[in-house]
């Protein structure tokens, strides 16, 4: 592939620091996980003694047991999942029928529906006005403040269309020759030759709404609506504030550092939990959408 | 048949992208078009109703609500105010102290993101580039992309824990017979903090597209550059860059878009009263004055300016690169 003649001295140099660059990279990127791991099996006098690197020190499970035992975080946990799934739910069937309309290259209007789509990428209504809106329609304290709004991402849709493009379309034509309708078709027909692009779908919304915070924690008022995200931010905030009093909070603020540590890695665990074999399917949606996008 | 389905035209004048549709016919003819359009493809137009309910009550609905801008706006009242008060709010905004901060704020937060985030995933992917190991290159990029699965509420919670007075960081440092740095309280060090913690959760998932456009260029252009006797940084400099560029274009672009749309979510969870002197932005000030004080109309117009702003950006960026290199987005 490169070069099989004489790599030269300073192109030998080059590789070296090359690797140690990216092994500064790696290390970079994984160490805060790995300290917080640590941090959430340690003792608490262990971390305020900044002993905690990558191994927890003074291990106990005191921890985990004290945010087991809080049943608000359960609760959060479990509006977490039910949000994700309603919200994935809605969201898949909107953006399927959407990028199939859009992927009928015949289709008369077919560029106005799809301006329709792209000029949202650019051009949004901003915070308040959305606000106003959800507000007055009464969507407040409901699942359908969080999964209305984000119903459809633009990016998801271009994806999804640019994939059944890709599509052969003589399976369809025999289809519709046989008097299958349309939705028939796009049921019985696309979908089954989809399944690689709708589970590529289906993992980029659920991680985004698994994610997800602010919409819940601007539509919800009250705490055991909220999802474990918002959960965790409020441990967060708390810390924060409280770590700007004196040394009485400082204590306050550590026995959050655990409990953070703890809810952390149980928000993210799911998440990091799929991701070794979700991964590829990420990175060949980024590139299906970045052709057309 | 259900006829209630004429697509509904979008508000404002942007291009469609292109359709490379027929050039419009004459009214009457166009209009049988659409007769025969929509009776032999109801079906589809059918699946298009609900998206389209969708974007014009969440995408469009609050593009128009914006009018509160200019409008006195009652908490429970119209979505669209009760009356016109043409340019108050925004005559209220540009005298506000406060206002022109943030604005400064915003433009040194959205400035530093793009000076260091854009140009790291690039590095980043040339230099993944040269490794010629397979099982490390791909051990590499999955590590680095781990960031940017996670919520942004654990990022942020990551960053105060490496950052807090007690913290690891803090820890190297008094190693080195330093004082603790109270990072997260000190307005000094917030943009470092925030465009730190922007390259750590960004760069690695940035590198994919470059990834994928380094991997189309010609071997070939290789083999010629080394005939002609080119170096190794020649070759990266007349070969490599130039491959990459349309991809390097496209995001700077989208970049640029989004320069005074700062990280909203992220500075709310990083930020408090403390580092507001440099960390409050347009995004920030208006969510808590709008959301938090109920000022809606006075917030609205704030958000209307920003967005403007953001949409003149993006669209003399790409006109420009349109212009200069024939890369656009549209």
């Amino acid at each position: 592939m490169v070069s099989v003649d004489r790599p030269t001295r300073g192109y030998r140099v080059f590789q070296g620091v090359n690797g140690v660059i990216l092994t500064l990279v790696v290390v970079v990127t994984l160490y805060p996980f790995v300290n917080i791991v640590a941090r959430s099996f340690s003792g608490e006098r262990q971390i305020r003694a900044g002993e905690v690197t990558l191994w927890p020190k003074g291990f106990n499970l005191t921890t985990y047991k004290i945010v087991f035992q809080d049943s608000m975080f359960w609760r959060n946990y479990g509006n977490t999942v039910f949000y994700t799934v309603v919200s994935t739910a809605v969201a898949m069937v909107l953006t399927t029928c959407y990028a199939y309309v859009l992927s009928k290259k015949q289709l008369k209007g077919r560029g106005i529906l799809v301006g329709v789509a792209v000029f949202t990428m650019f051009f949004s209504g901003g915070l308040i006005p959305n606000y106003v809106l959800i507000t007055s329609l009464g969507l407040k304290n409901s699942v359908w403040a969080i999964a209305l709004p984000n119903a459809i991402s633009v990016f998801n849709l271009l994806v999804m269309k640019a994939f059944f493009e890709s599509l052969p379309s003589d399976l369809e034509e025999a289809a519709q020759i046989d008097g299958l309708s349309t939705y028939g078709i796009l049921l019985r027909i696309v979908l089954p030759l989809s399944k690689a692009v709708v589970a590529t779908m289906v993992l980029f919304y659920s991680v985004s709404f698994w994610n997800s915070w602010f919409s819940a924690f601007l539509y919800l008022d009250r705490s055991e609506l909220m999802p474990v995200t918002v959960y965790l931010r409020n441990l967060i905030s708390g810390a924060t504030t409280g770590g700007n009093a004196g040394a009485a909070d400082a204590q306050l603020s550590q026995v959050g550092a655990n409990i953070q540590a703890v809810t952390m890695v149980l928000t993210s665990l799911p998440i990091l939990g799929v991701y070794p074999f979700v991964q590829r399917y990420f990175v060949s949606g980024v590139m299906l959408g970045a052709v057309k996008g | 048949m259900s006829t209630s389905t004429t697509p509904a035209p979008p508000s404002g004048t942007q291009d469609p992208p292109p359709t490379g549709k027929a050039p419009r016919r004459t009214r009457p003819a166009a209009r049988s078009g659409w007769r025969r359009a929509l009776r032999r493809d109801w079906q589809l137009y059918s699946l298009a109703v609900l998206p389209l309910l969708f974007f014009l009550v969440f995408r469009y609905l609050p593009m128009i609500g914006n009018v509160i801008a200019f409008r006195r706006f009652e908490p429970g009242g119209s979505i669209l105010g009760e009356e016109w008060v043409g340019l108050r709010y925004v005559r209220m905004f540009l005298t506000d102290p406060t206002f022109w901060q943030v604005f400064r704020n915003t433009l040194w937060l959205g400035g530093l993101t793009l000076l260091f985030c854009f140009p790291v995933p690039i590095v980043l992917a040339l230099l993944l580039n040269e490794v010629r190991r397979r099982a490390l290159k791909r051990f590499v990029q999955s590590v680095s992309y781990l960031p940017h699965f996670l919520s942004i509420v654990i990022v942020a919670g990551i960053t105060l824990q490496m950052l807090a007075t007690d913290g690891p960081v803090n820890h190297i440092l008094s190693r080195l017979g330093h004082d603790p740095i109270r990072f997260i309280q000190e307005p000094e060090w917030f943009r470092t903090i925030y465009v730190g913690s922007e390259i750590w959760q960004t760069a690695g998932w940035g590198t994919i597209l470059y990834l994928a456009a380094l991997t189309t260029i010609d071997e070939d252009l290789y083999e010629a550059a080394r005939i002609d006797g080119a170096s190794r940084w020649r070759q990266i400099w007349h070969v490599t860059l130039p491959g990459i560029r349309p991809t390097m274009i496209t995001l700077l672009i989208l970049n640029i878009g989004t320069f005074m749309a700062v990280g909203f979510e992220k500075i709310l969870l990083l930020y408090n009263p403390l580092t507001y002197p440099t960390a409050d932005v347009i995004s920030t000030y208006l969510y808590r004055t709008g959301v938090e004080s109920n000022s809606f109309s006075y917030a609205a117009a704030i958000g209307l300016f920003e967005a403007v702003i953001g949409l003149v950006l993006i669209t003399s960026a790409n006109q420009l690169s349109r212009r200069s290199v024939g890369t656009s987005l549209w």
